[in-house]
């Protein structure tokens, strides 16, 4: 299946990822020709078949409703690139 | 042309548990920000979801309370968009298997009821808070991994009325369950609608708007109403209904548009791979199901099957866990079921409203309450000073018995006491008595409140009745 | 005179007990060794006891969260990161008296098979500095192999244990999913991530994987059960032990996307089988008829999890922030075109489109599916058969740049691993031999879930009658 830059810039646009114009040409192609390869996957028969997002054979682990203590604010603000009292302060949000 | 309107709404509930649905930060409202806050419910790297049980056993409650099948099988997953709010930019919430499905709520409109199809409740974590301000936003994470339960109802309402009504009904279910505060403007009950019109038989559904920023049942009501009424007027001037999602303004009394360009949402929902399934027993469903509180329906059929209220005063009872739990409490002191729904319909509920004050604050006892009943009952005080008496009960929370020896207030039921009164009466109104004997019997009712006048409201009204019918027929004799 | 930095974790454990060396004399040694051949190797993203410990040191992969201490998944988006929690594993550690000594360099957020995609700088192949020392973890494997660690800790999503543990000439595990805590490993593919040991030989191995296996109520996905006594699975015997050869793995024929392996690999592996036969191991053809489709499958899965796991990478809370964007979404994608490199980004953009609207059935869905039919191939295999020996990878280690600009001949070398990780059992990858060139062949054995006693007890046997593992490169 043929993958247009336009594809691509809709994904990146998705994914919130800025490319360059070189990256937006090299990633079509090596895209165009990972996504040829994963189509080897078309020819398996599948439709009886249940899928797999879980290795393991397990259910219902759950926690008891218990207060942990939480961080203390400094530390959860200690690695933000920008706060201000007591939050952290990001770009306007424009829709 | 006449329009059939269909409604559904989508109800965001936060549940009341100790902790957060993923992690073991407080729920708790109203703390400073961040401080609420840990590498899981923050989507630090690394950390790791693991569900709360109470969590899951509250959505089930509510799931079976909304007559919904409870799924054997349903797991969670990622719902993937951008957002600050959104600490790890994904979502934990369900998809394709909700933990319930296919249930209904019955309101009762008008002397009508129906049934609103519930289509599904799932689980998911909430976002954190955000404040804009200026040239940049501020994020609070406090309430980031609240556990929250999304219900969302079929399109079957059909008014604005409805709505409101399916919401009051919710909201009782709810807070009966003890699950959610229910309180909108913490934000602890949210609720969105989405609206459409169609020309009255006609099968297909309309095109539907989406309306946000609902802060309350009345302005649920009042932005469908306002919908209602926009659509309309786009449909008959041959107009196309956009597709999008609406703010309501509630001071200006308006819908507006969210966004100018709707970006297609492409959410890429995945199964969450840090959480394995949740295969829900029937023993679980049992347990949970053997422990559910009496409901708001049954609840008002048996107070109306066992005590003998009208559906009316039972409806009103009943919409209120806590004025429920009131009633069976005074009922259980003093069993006079009438006497007692009067007064909390009425007396009560006015001076709770007056105070917006809810029946869980008041500052006196059931007992009190039962002594203030009985001096009315027994004729003590009048029903008026009674009135009085609730008042100062609410304010202060002094015993009722205080309060009439304080203000005087009791009743004057001896006749003796109240013969030079109605003497008085008697000699001060001449045209009310000629017409009295005469027979006009209205007469009489009007000297009577002469009497409850000149006594300040403590006299007895039989008793001063009675008085003056002696003192008339002997006066008429007399001349 | 006996070099320090070539003894194993036993061997030193050993001599400390005999009180013929100190932990000072240990540490010392190892800060000479790095003085010595990091400069040639560069193993370590960063260094220096990080914890006091009368312990042995340990090295740990940058993937793995150390409280107050940079963790940065050798990418530029996580630059001054600090988590506020040590990961699982480290809490193990620490409780089992190790000594924290450094991270190691590895592919940008694992992803990689050759350590190239690091931000700050590609690690070489201590056999053979032109290079690459495999990936993801290939700065614990050249580390262990280079004497620069005595252990290590490394993580593996797809074989980044394992192979880069084949290219160094070292011994590494990925255990049964769900053995390990994951909690604190920052996620590169949440269905497919363990933690699991880098090591001098199979005893070390055991001993590591023993302090850092067993159940964690912190990660949903970890297994309460309990843990066998590992050591005991020295020294017995294999005899009657079946093994299976997959037939697909070693036919050059069946199908194109099985890149051809490398006759010397071929030959060195058959010939560890041929050693396992004669310490009583029996060997039977086995047939993994879907493992043909592993790797697309796993490109599917795997990256659709880490474009996911990477949405956190947004500069809001913690890693590096594009400060001249003028809006949120421009703030985003700046930070987030700045902050991750091209492998990285070529897999959140393939991780994405698989996901979104109109794809997600027939890509991600059926992958889903076809990772089913893998399971169950190794399911009937191993009613056959006790484990499965196969070769690490398909060649020995290519040279820096060899593959940089083909991504998917790079996706294949994991070929061999790769199943693994989809079915979530474990494997071992074991020394079996050195090329012409003289660069390590890796041996891998396979077995059922939670059978990591059966690894253990083969590969131990095969390392005590060979003497692969005690090769040492020269630096």
């Amino acid at each position: 299946m043929a993958i247009s830059e336009s594809d691509v810039k809709k994904v990146a646009h998705l994914a919130r990822i800025g490319l360059s114009d070189d990256e937006l040409k090299l990633f079509s192609s090596q895209l165009e020709s990972i996504i040829a390869f994963v189509d080897k996957l078309r020819e398996v028969e599948v439709s009886s078949v249940k899928p797999m997002s879980h290795v393991l054979e397990m259910d219902n682990v759950v926690r008891l409703d218990e207060k942990k203590k939480s961080l203390n604010r400094e530390e959860v603000l200690k690695n933000a690139p920008e706060s201000l009292k007591g939050h952290f302060l990001v770009p306007k949000v424009i829709e | 042309m006449n329009y059939e309107v269909v409604i559904g709404l989508e109800v965001h509930a936060q549940l009341k548990t100790n902790t957060k649905a993923f992690c073991g930060c407080s729920t708790q409202f109203g703390q400073e920000a961040n401080t609420q806050a840990c590498p899981v419910c923050l989507g630090f790297p690394g950390s790791l979801p693991v569900l709360n049980e109470k969590a899951l056993e509250y959505g089930i409650r509510v799931g079976l309370a909304l007559h919904c099948q409870i799924q054997k099988l349903t797991k969670f997953d990622r719902k993937n968009y951008f957002y600050p709010d959104l600490p790890k930019n994904y979502q934990i919430s369900q998809y394709d298997l909700p933990l319930a499905l296919g249930g209904f709520l019955e309101i009762e409109l008008k002397e009508l009821r129906k049934r609103i199809g519930i289509h599904r409740a799932h689980l998911e974590e909430d976002a954190g808070k955000l404040i804009h301000e200026g040239d940049h936003s501020l994020v609070d994470y406090n309430r980031a991994g609240i556990p929250l339960l999304e219900i969302v109802t079929e399109p079957d309402i059909s008014s604005p009325d409805e709505a409101y009504e399916y919401l009051v009904s919710l909201k009782a279910i709810l807070k009966y369950l003890e699950v959610c505060d229910c309180d909108m403007e913490k934000g602890s009950l949210r609720c969105d609608a989405n609206i459409s019109l169609r020309p009255q038989g006609a099968k297909e559904l309309g095109t539907k708007t989406e309306l946000k920023n609902l802060n309350s049942f009345k302005a649920v009501r009042d932005a469908l109403s306002y919908e209602i009424k926009r659509q309309k007027e786009l449909l008959e001037s041959g107009k196309r209904i956009v597709q999008e999602t609406l703010l309501w303004d509630e001071s200006g009394e308006k819908t507006y548009s969210m966004r100018t360009k709707e970006e297609a949402m492409d959410y890429r929902y995945f199964p969450e791979p840090d959480l394995p399934a949740f295969v829900i027993r029937d023993e679980k469903i049992q347990a949970i199901k053997d422990v559910l509180p009496e409901l708001p329906e049954a609840l008002k059929k048996r107070f109306i099957a066992q005590y003998g209220l009208s559906d009316y005063d039972a409806g009103i009872i009943v919409a209120e866990k806590a004025l429920a739990k009131f009633f069976e409490a005074t009922l259980r002191l003093y069993p006079k079921a009438k006497l007692i729904s009067n007064w909390l319909i009425g007396p009560l509920s006015y001076e709770l409203n007056s105070r917006n004050m809810s029946i869980e604050s008041l500052s006196f006892s059931v007992e009190s309450f039962v002594s203030l009943l009985t001096l009315v009952d027994e004729a003590r005080i009048s029903n008026l000073a009674a009135k009085e008496v609730l008042t100062q009960m609410c304010n202060t929370g002094a015993s009722p018995e205080v309060i009439v020896k304080e203000k005087n207030l009791l009743q004057v039921s001896d006749a003796g006491e109240l013969e030079g009164i109605a003497d008085k009466v008697i000699a001060g109104n001449e045209k009310s008595t000629a017409d009295y004997k005469s027979g006009k019997a209205n007469a009489l009712m009007f000297l009577v409140g002469q009497v409850m006048k000149l006594s300040e409201g403590k006299a007895n009204p039989k008793v001063a009745q009675e008085v003056l019918k002696k003192k008339l027929e002997k006066w008429g004799k007399d001349a | 005179m006996i070099k320090l930095y070539e003894l194993t974790a036993h061997e030193l454990l050993e001599k400390l007990r005999r009180n013929e060396l100190t932990q000072e004399e240990i540490v010392s040694g190892l800060n000479k060794r790095i003085e010595e051949v990091d400069s040639k190797v560069k193993a370590y993203v960063r260094v220096g006891e990080l914890s006091s410990s009368d312990g042995l040191p340990i090295a740990i992969k940058d993937n793995i969260c150390i409280q107050g201490q940079p963790t940065t998944c050798a990418s530029k988006i996580l630059e001054n990161f600090r988590p506020p929690y040590d990961a699982t594993v480290i809490q193990k550690l620490r409780e089992a008296g190790f000594a924290i000594y450094g991270q190691t360099n590895m592919d940008e957020f694992a992803f990689g098979s050759s350590c190239e995609n690091s931000a700050l700088f590609p690690t070489r192949n201590p056999w053979n500095l032109e290079c690459v020392p495999g990936g993801s973890s290939g700065g614990s494997a050249a580390a262990v192999a280079a004497g620069e660690a005595i252990w290590a800790l490394g993580s593996d999503t797809g074989g980044s244990i394992r192979q880069p543990a084949a290219f160094c000439g070292v011994v590494g595990l990925k255990p049964t999913y769900g053995r390990v805590s994951r909690y604190g490993l920052i996620a590169f593919a949440s269905s497919l991530d363990q933690i699991g040991p880098i090591t001098k030989d199979v005893e070390d191995a055991t001993m590591l994987f023993a302090a850092i296996a067993g159940y964690d109520p912190h990660d949903s996905t970890s297994v309460n059960r309990p843990l066998p006594d590992y050591s005991a699975s020295l020294g017995k015997d294999i005899k009657g032990i079946r093994i299976g050869v997959p037939k697909e793995y070693f036919s050059l024929s069946k199908g194109a996307q099985l890149e051809g392996i490398d006759d010397e690999v071929k030959r060195s592996v058959e010939e560890a089988i041929a050693q396992l036969r004669n310490l009583g191991a029996k060997v039977k053809e086995v047939s993994l008829p879907y493992s043909q489709y592993a790797v697309p499958v796993y490109y599917i899965v795997a990256t659709a999890e880490a474009s996911s796991n990477l949405a956190r990478f947004d500069g809001v809370q913690y890693g590096l922030r594009a400060k001249d964007a003028q809006n949120l979404i421009e703030m985003y994608k700046k930070t987030r075109e700045r902050g991750f490199g091209y492998e990285a980004k070529r897999r959140i953009i393939l991780g994405t489109y698989v996901l979104s609207h109109g794809y997600y059935e027939a890509y991600y869905v059926r992958a889903q599916k076809v990772r089913s039919l893998i399971a169950n191939d190794f399911a009937n295999a191993f009613k056959e058969c006790d484990c499965i020996v196969t070769p690490t990878s398909p060649t020995p280690a290519f040279r820096i740049g060899e593959k940089t600009q083909d991504p998917l001949a790079m996706y294949l070398s994991d070929i061999y691993t790769i199943s693994v990780n989809l079915t979530g059992i474990p494997a071992i990858s074991i020394p079996c031999g050195l090329s012409k060139a003289g660069l390590p062949v890796g041996l891998q054995i396979i077995a059922k879930a939670f059978n990591e006693e059966m690894l253990f007890r083969m590969a131990h046997a095969y390392e005590q009658n060979t003497s692969w593992h005690k090769q040492k490169p020269h630096l």
